[in-house]
């Protein structure tokens, strides 16, 4: 019985992580139709940099910030000067985000070395919590909390707010969106801005439990998109119930059958996709 | 078209020769790497059946080739099999994976189709790396052995690897060569010019999309065989979305579309790497660059690219373009090596 | 519904429909079409006549409804099923392949119906009957000059008669076609006009006609579509004196 909830916990943990990599990767996907390789190395380069900064200043809210303002440049330059240019042309997309990911993890590898690092747990979460028998990290728990409340920050971004409703009609109909006068460019430059910022966060936020190491980056990317493969593209509550059910699967399949867990997850991805194609949750 | 046929045969003819005295003109270390050209030469070409023809851009391409790198290297290592039983083995674990691969992958279009070959790729990857009973996990699978052919010759000499090897590329050049010149050959570009009008035709398109994914996959085992047997070692690096990617990349910057454009590409990023490696260890962040400069400014590949700075250049040259042409005839076929890959 | 069994009907559509969310495109379509028909479908944009065509080939699953073709129902078979059956079309917005040479494209469509299709170790020059067949028909347009440029290559015009060349190849009972003079002038216009009025009169042919004088010279009868609606079906003149039919779609511009 303890076994279950730690592990369901960790998976919840895990989940809360993917949601922070893959709501931008949805938005991103879901309105530009762009297959984002190198979202992966948002969070990797997200991971690496705020270890820097924790180690520089010793302050973990500065590390975050530091991190989510840098890559979320990186993200907004990227889509700026490369992918607008190859506006509509999805497959030279795809292709240039996978360049950038290989520099990435290359330049990432030249400054912090290749061993495995973990950016130290903030002192005020380094404890674990006894909850009758069992017995739970207090980070794990904050991970938790910080992905519901960025869901519902999220959440009353897109329906309350007239930027949100913006990139909810962008989603929809980008032609549509145009002809009502959406400036849908500077929308697509916002959502690569956010997405970017939203993975390096999950980055430094999976630092101190999940550690830094080069090769991260392409195993949290297939992770995210079966988030937004599962959870419907540009959806919200989809990528909400995705990453809990990736997150989940994922640590119950390393923990049950250690050595077919990445099969255990992206063979159903696959199925999932190929008979379902919008995903479980997505319209149309 | 006879004519044409001709001047072909005598080209590939010739081209043969060439390669048959090559080992004895080169360095022993050319000769290595033209080997590894071959191998993976075979993967691009395959590879290339689907992009460059079909219009299915696969991220997991290594999959099939790395799946029957390691069947070689479970069946040579494990079970000390003859070499031709792990050749075999090897080739119809690649054909058994993509027949049921193809099931998922081949009812999706385009991006859809690669997020899902991306996913087994890296389900692939997942099992060599971490079923470590049967694939040694991230230590591999050393000592391969050279196949014995019982003749006089021993295999562990490159230069008679190199006979071993070209032999099989040259077979898979030539059927594939026949294939894409063939009437499924056609339906597979008439897939890729447009699905919806090649259905209406009375294609079942589906069908010719699956049949050509697995000839695809099953090519690209015979790499992977091929590799086991002259690497001597297979690990998880070998099917990792890398390697994939580094398909790719060999079949854009070949030109995707022409059968031996993507030789030509796995030849250069080959070279490249192993020219590189002498200097320098940023090699993946070369392998980016190269992706992002050739995506930008070169998406017809690199022949594409020649050509078209070639008859750009001829055409400043020589004023009047083709005598009795029509201006904006000319215009088009310059441009068109430049679109031939991305614009769809 | 008994009349699909009538001898001489080629195609019935009883009660089709299809919705995209919460727009019937097409809404409760019955149709009948005897053998060797000419049949003009017309009506305002957005009236679902493509959409009707979509499900006549099978692009589209209907939403309900039944289709049958020569007596056998068709309603679920897949389009490569359909197309075997003798349904042929052509595409209101041009649809070949754009890179591949006029030959090949002519090729492509002669091959759709044959086995051959399927043979791998060959040459397709190697099949002097397809290239027969081929040359037959592009020489029918006075195409053949020009079969090794790539589709791209030719003039709009010559685009659309191949793709009227495609539809035809494959010898269709049911010739399916799609606004065949979209966008061409008077003079491209009659020619295409003359490749419909000299086919074999035992080929059946359903006509998306935006030009009335085409419509009206080609079609025996003529089908009027309105939001997804039959509103009124008959010869020429029925449809010319028609209220409705002047007051919804003819509109005051009668005539252009």
């Amino acid at each position: 019985m303890e076994f279950w909830i730690v592990q369901a916990l960790n998976g919840l943990s895990f989940g809360a992580l993917l949601f922070l990599l893959a709501s931008g990767l949805s938005l991103i996907f879901g309105l530009m139709r762009i297959v984002n390789i190198s979202h992966g190395s948002y969070y990797l380069l997200g991971a690496y940099i705020g270890l820097s900064l924790v180690k520089a200043t010793g302050n973990f809210l500065a590390a975050i910030l530091g991190a989510v303002a840098v890559v979320g440049a990186i993200g907004v330059m990227m889509q700026r000067f490369f992918l607008a240019r190859l506006y509509r042309q999805e497959q030279a997309q795809v292709l240039l985000t996978m360049g950038f990911a290989f520099m990435f993890a290359d330049i990432a590898l030249w400054l912090w070395g290749g061993d495995p690092q973990r950016i130290p747990t903030p002192g005020f979460v380094a404890r674990s919590l006894a909850i009758g028998p069992v017995v739970f990290p207090a980070y794990r728990l904050l991970v938790i909390g910080v992905g519901m409340v960025v869901a519902v920050l999220l959440w009353l971004f897109q329906e309350k707010t007239r930027i949100g409703a913006m990139v909810r009609a962008a989603v929809d109909d980008q032609e549509m969106a145009r002809g009502l006068g959406i400036d849908v460019n500077r929308i697509m430059t916002a959502m690569f801005l956010a997405g970017a910022a939203l993975a390096a966060f999950g980055g430094v936020m999976g630092g101190p439990f999940l550690g830094v190491y080069p090769g991260l980056d392409f195993e949290v990317i297939p992770l995210a998109f079966a988030v937004v493969i599962i959870g419907g593209l540009g959806s919200l509550q989809g990528a909400v119930v995705g990453s809990l059910l990736v997150g989940l699967v994922d640590n119950f399949g390393k923990a049950l059958f250690p050595e077919f867990s990445y099969f255990t997850l992206f063979i159903p991805m696959a199925l999932v996709l190929a008979i379902w194609p919008t995903g479980l949750f997505g319209r149309r | 078209m006879r004519n044409g046929a001709w001047i072909r045969n005598v080209t590939v003819a010739g081209g043969v020769v060439v390669l048959l005295f090559l080992p004895h003109l080169i360095p022993a270390y050319y000769t290595h790497l033209l080997i590894l050209t071959f191998i993976y030469g075979l993967m691009a070409m395959s590879l290339d059946l689907l992009m460059g023809y079909t219009g299915l851009t696969s991220f997991g391409h290594a999959a099939y080739f790395g799946a029957a790198a390691y069947a070689v290297g479970i069946l040579t290592t494990r079970y000390h099999v003859h070499f031709s039983v792990a050749m075999l083995g090897g080739l119809i674990v690649a054909f058994m994976m993509a027949l049921i691969f193809g099931l998922m992958a081949t009812r999706a279009t385009e991006v859809y189709f690669l997020i899902i070959t991306l996913a087994l790729g890296m389900g692939v990857w997942g099992l060599a790396y971490r079923w470590v009973s049967v694939t040694g996990g991230d230590n591999g699978l050393p000592g391969i052995p050279p196949p014995d052919l019982g003749l006089p010759w021993s295999l562990s000499d490159p230069v008679n690897m190199y006979y071993f090897v070209l032999t099989f590329f040259t077979l898979a050049c030539f059927f594939l060569s026949r294939f894409v010149h063939s009437p499924f050959g056609l339906s597979l570009r008439g897939i890729r010019e447009s699905e919806s009008r090649m259905r209406v035709l009375g294609y079942h398109t589906w069908l010719h999309k699956y049949t050509v994914f697995v000839i695809a996959g099953t090519f690209s085992g015979l790499g992977g065989v091929l590799y086991a047997f002259y690497n001597r070692f297979v690990s998880p690096a070998d099917v990792h979305i890398t390697a994939s990617a580094e398909a790719v990349l060999m079949v854009i910057l070949g030109g995707a579309g022409t059968l031996f454009g993507p030789v030509l590409g796995a030849g250069l990023v080959v070279f490249l790497r192993n020219l590189i490696s002498a200097y320098t260890r940023r090699w993946l962040l070369i392998l980016g660059v190269t992706y992002v400069l050739v995506v930008m400014y070169a998406p017809g590949g690199v022949i594409g690219a020649m050509k078209g700075t070639f008859s750009r250049l001829r055409a400043k040259m020589i004023p009047t373009p083709v005598p009795g042409g029509h201006p904006q005839k000319v215009k088009l076929q310059r441009e068109n090596p430049d679109e031939e890959v991305l614009t769809r | 519904m008994i009349p699909s069994d009538a001898p001489g009907t080629c195609l019935v559509l009883e009660k089709v429909s299809k919705h995209f969310g919460g727009l019937r495109a097409v809404d409760g379509v019955t149709l009948e079409i005897r053998a060797g028909e000419r049949r003009a479908i017309i009506g305002p944009n957005g009236a679902g006549k493509t959409t009707l065509f979509n499900l006549i080939t099978g692009e589209f699953p209907v939403t309900a409804g039944r289709i049958w073709f020569f007596g056998q129902e068709i309603t679920h078979l897949p389009p490569h099923r359909r197309a075997a059956l003798g349904i042929g079309r052509t595409f209101q917005i041009t649809n070949l392949f754009p890179k591949l040479t006029v030959l090949e494209n002519v090729l492509l469509a002669v091959q759709g119906l044959r086995p051959t299709k399927y043979v791998m170790h060959r040459p397709i020059w190697g099949y002097p009957e397809l290239q027969q067949q081929a040359r037959h028909l592009i020489e029918r347009v006075g195409l053949w000059e020009k079969r090794d440029l790539p589709l791209t290559n030719l003039s709009y015009g010559e685009q659309r008669q191949v793709e009227v060349l495609l539809a035809l190849a494959g010898g269709p009972k049911l010739l399916l076609l799609d606004e065949p003079t979209a966008g061409l002038s008077p003079g491209e216009t009659r020619v295409i006009v003359e490749i419909i009025r000299s086919l074999d009169p035992t080929i059946t042919v359903l006509l998306i006609e935006h030009d009335m004088d085409v419509a009206f010279e080609v079609a025996d009868r003529i089908t009027v579509l309105h939001f997804g609606r039959v509103l009124a079906e008959g010869t020429k003149a029925e449809i010319k004196a028609n209220r409705e039919v002047q007051n919804i779609y003819l509109g005051a511009g009668t005539g252009s």
